[in-house]
């Protein structure tokens, strides 16, 4: 037996990571560990990785790295990768802290620094809702992670200005354990942008955990903006848990990547809260997207909407499962997922599956799911006045990825969104 | 301006058109009625350059230039303009964003400046208030929740703002009340010149109390089997069409 699990590709995998530093509880670290001994990777037997193939990850030899890309500045970094000017801009590479690419000041009512450099009182809650069983991402994150962010925000504290996180992937064959613990204090309000990107890597491999906790009317609002190379790794799961009369928001924006798997958990365990998941995929050439979401109505007189849109190119696969539970007392519930494609070309492929499962008898819940391609109709009305059906195409495809990105309330953000895709794609707004 | 001679043109292996000749001259505005099923639909979407239309014969002129040579936006560029009988809807592409890409794309096109914003805003508040059209639907997406009188209006707007040398209106009357489709005539009387030219196509001889035209021409089986003055088509109100099908079917 033991022979046979020394074989797995998961003890390969784990074989030359080096055990984190942060002051997990030991019973944690210990299901993590059973959790790496007694499981493989997931295949698509298992419902949840049904149509996500792993074996583009779990064939490579991954390592911790600690060397640095060089010729990095503030200035460089802040030009090219700070989504917005304002607030704070905390740089990580590799998932550890680099202060010398820091910069902006310290809003005040707020505790924002490396995990590494937290109290073992302040860090007591890590971990302390992430699902280990079955979940072997989440097992290599909490014995692997290297460091992460820690943002408190005090009571009463509004910040208005966006604290960014800005994560770097460099070298090859590097694999990023990356946590960030978050939580908000009740009636205080904050919005984080994360964003990801490459440096000189190649088939380097994120693999991020947020832990998220928001107090009775709190509200935080996370964009999020997965932009790293044709060949990275991304897999992240915001575990977040929303007490009464909470409102949180999160902005998935994927741009890039060759295997992306986004695992969103929503518990709402308070009454009065509401819930906003937006999210746009935008895949080409060999690309594979994953967007598991799951709001967990626990509590009554709450709303949630999701909205995830896609446009998939060439030979990408994009997958969405979206998940909405209302259990048994949660009357009064408004729930709304929606789901919409558009395939650009013949060996693009979608797998589409919301699903709701209602306990309760008062409820007003709606979900939908299209795929298609544009509106050939629609193209010609376009040519027939005069415009390329290139720019037709693109019109009517800004138009569709537009209806979600006009939810972000941040213009940097949306700016700074335009201004990718436009590079990437070459579609203008 | 146009001379469409001997046109011959099929849709999945179904000649529809079966040798169409018709001259419009600058300035001229022509009618063209026929039944249902003659190929009136089919001349617009051939001109307009519909892709699943196959030309098996026969040429057009326009203005000097192959016209069947051109692709859909090139037509458009040289100004040509289909009034579409059912307008599309394209959710989140808003009227004014399109119109603007619209006017510069064909400007680029001749090798003309860009519109300045300034320039745009004052046209779109003229054009639109020649058809009445709410200038909160100019700014709407495109066609999209609007009635189907404000659809045919978006048209005439979107010709007004386009100046075509050549307006082709399929069926722009049908569906309209009385109201709307005076709103329609009046926005196309408005628009002519002498430099452009107008082609009615119509099922009924209403809009033509409307629109004035020149010649009115029948279209049946595929080709213009009879031409006149505006009072062929008080003729053909009066008698429907049977006399024209025995007129050809002895010939």
């Amino acid at each position: 037996m033991n022979d046979i699990l020394q074989d797995s590709k998961l003890s390969a995998f784990v074989d030359k990571l080096s055990k984190t530093l942060l002051p997990l509880d030991q019973k944690i670290t210990h299901k993590a560990q059973e959790v790496i001994e007694s499981m493989d990777f997931p295949t698509t037997r298992n419902e949840a990785w049904k149509y996500t193939r792993l074996g583009k990850i779990t064939g490579i030899k991954l390592e911790n790295k600690i060397d640095r890309v060089g010729n990095l500045s503030r200035e460089k970094i802040n030009s090219l990768f700070q989504v917005s000017k304002n607030g704070l801009t905390f740089v990580y590479e590799n998932g550890l802290f680099r202060s010398d690419l820091s910069s902006g000041e310290f809003p005040k009512g707020a505790t924002i620094k490396p995990l590494t450099g937290c109290s073992k009182e302040e860090l007591k809650n890590l971990g302390a809702n992430i699902k280990l069983e079955n979940e072997v991402f989440n097992a290599i994150n909490t014995l692997f992670a290297v460091d992460g962010m820690f943002i408190s925000i005090d009571k009463n504290v509004v910040i208005n200005e966006p604290i960014q996180f800005i994560h770097l992937l460099s070298g090859s064959n590097t694999i990023a354990n990356t946590r960030n613990y978050i939580q908000l204090a009740p009636f205080s309000k904050a919005e984080i942008i994360q964003s990801y990107y490459s440096l000189e890597a190649e088939k380097a491999f994120t693999n991020v955990i947020n832990e998220i906790n928001i107090a009775e009317n709190a509200m935080l609002t996370i964009n999020k903006l997965q932009c790293e190379t044709e060949n990275s790794f991304h897999i992240s799961t915001d575990q977040v848990a929303q007490e009464k009369n909470s409102n949180f928001s999160i902005n998935t924006i994927t741009l890039n990547g060759t295997l992306v798997r986004n695992n969103l958990n929503i518990e709402v365990n308070g009454t009065n809260c509401e819930t906003h998941l937006n999210g746009i995929y935008l895949l080409k050439e060999n690309q594979h997207v994953d967007n598991h979401t799951v709001v967990d109505h626990k509590a009554a007189h709450c709303e949630s909407h999701e909205l995830y849109k896609g446009v998939i190119d060439d030979k990408a696969t994009a997958v969405f499962n979206g998940k909405v539970f209302v259990r048994k007392d949660s009357q009064k519930i408004n729930a709304f997922q929606s789901n919409a494609n558009v395939l650009l070309s013949d060996d693009a492929t979608v797998n589409s599956k919301p699903e709701l499962e209602i306990y309760a008898d008062d409820v007003k819940c709606s979900h939908g799911s299209t795929t298609g391609q544009l509106n050939e109709e629609a193209v010609f009305y376009l040519r027939a006045r005069g415009i390329s059906e290139k720019s037709a195409r693109h019109l009517m495809i800004s138009a569709f990825i537009e209806d979600v990105i006009s939810k972000i309330e941040n213009e940097d953000v949306k700016n700074f969104t335009h201004s990718i895709i436009k590079e990437r794609f070459g579609w203008e707004f | 301006m146009i001379k469409i001679s001997n046109l011959h043109a099929s849709i999945d292996g179904k000649e529809i058109l079966k040798g169409l000749n018709l001259e419009v001259k600058a300035g001229e505005i022509h009618a063209i009625m026929g039944p249902n099923g003659a190929g009136k639909s089919t001349l617009a979407s051939v001109l307009a350059g519909r892709e699943e239309y196959e030309i098996t014969e026969g040429t057009v002129d326009f203005d000097g230039q192959d016209l069947l040579e051109l692709s859909t936006e090139d037509r458009a560029r040289e100004g040509l303009f289909l009034a579409f009988q059912y307008p599309i809807e394209i959710p989140g592409v808003s009227n004014i964003n399109f119109l603007r890409t619209s006017l510069n794309e064909i400007r680029d096109y001749k090798g003309e400046e860009q519109i300045s914003a300034k320039d745009f805003l004052a046209r779109v508040k003229e054009k639109s208030a020649l058809v009445e059209l709410d200038s909160k639907l100019a700014s709407r997406s495109v066609n999209e929740g609007f009635s189907g009188g404000e659809k045919k209006r978006n048209e005439i707007f979107q010709m007004a703002m386009l100046e075509p040398k050549l307006a082709i209106l399929d069926e722009t009357d049908s569906g309209l009340d009385i109201d709307a489709l005076r709103i329609v005539a009046n926005g196309v009387n408005k628009l002519k010149s002498d430099k452009n030219a107008t082609i009615v196509i119509t099922h009924y001889q209403r809009l033509l109390d409307h629109i004035i035209p020149d010649f009115v021409h029948v279209l049946y089986d595929g080709r213009i089997v009879k031409s006149g003055t505006k009072e062929l088509a008080l003729e053909l109100e009066e008698k429907g069409y049977d006399w024209i099908k025995a007129e050809v079917e002895t010939h």
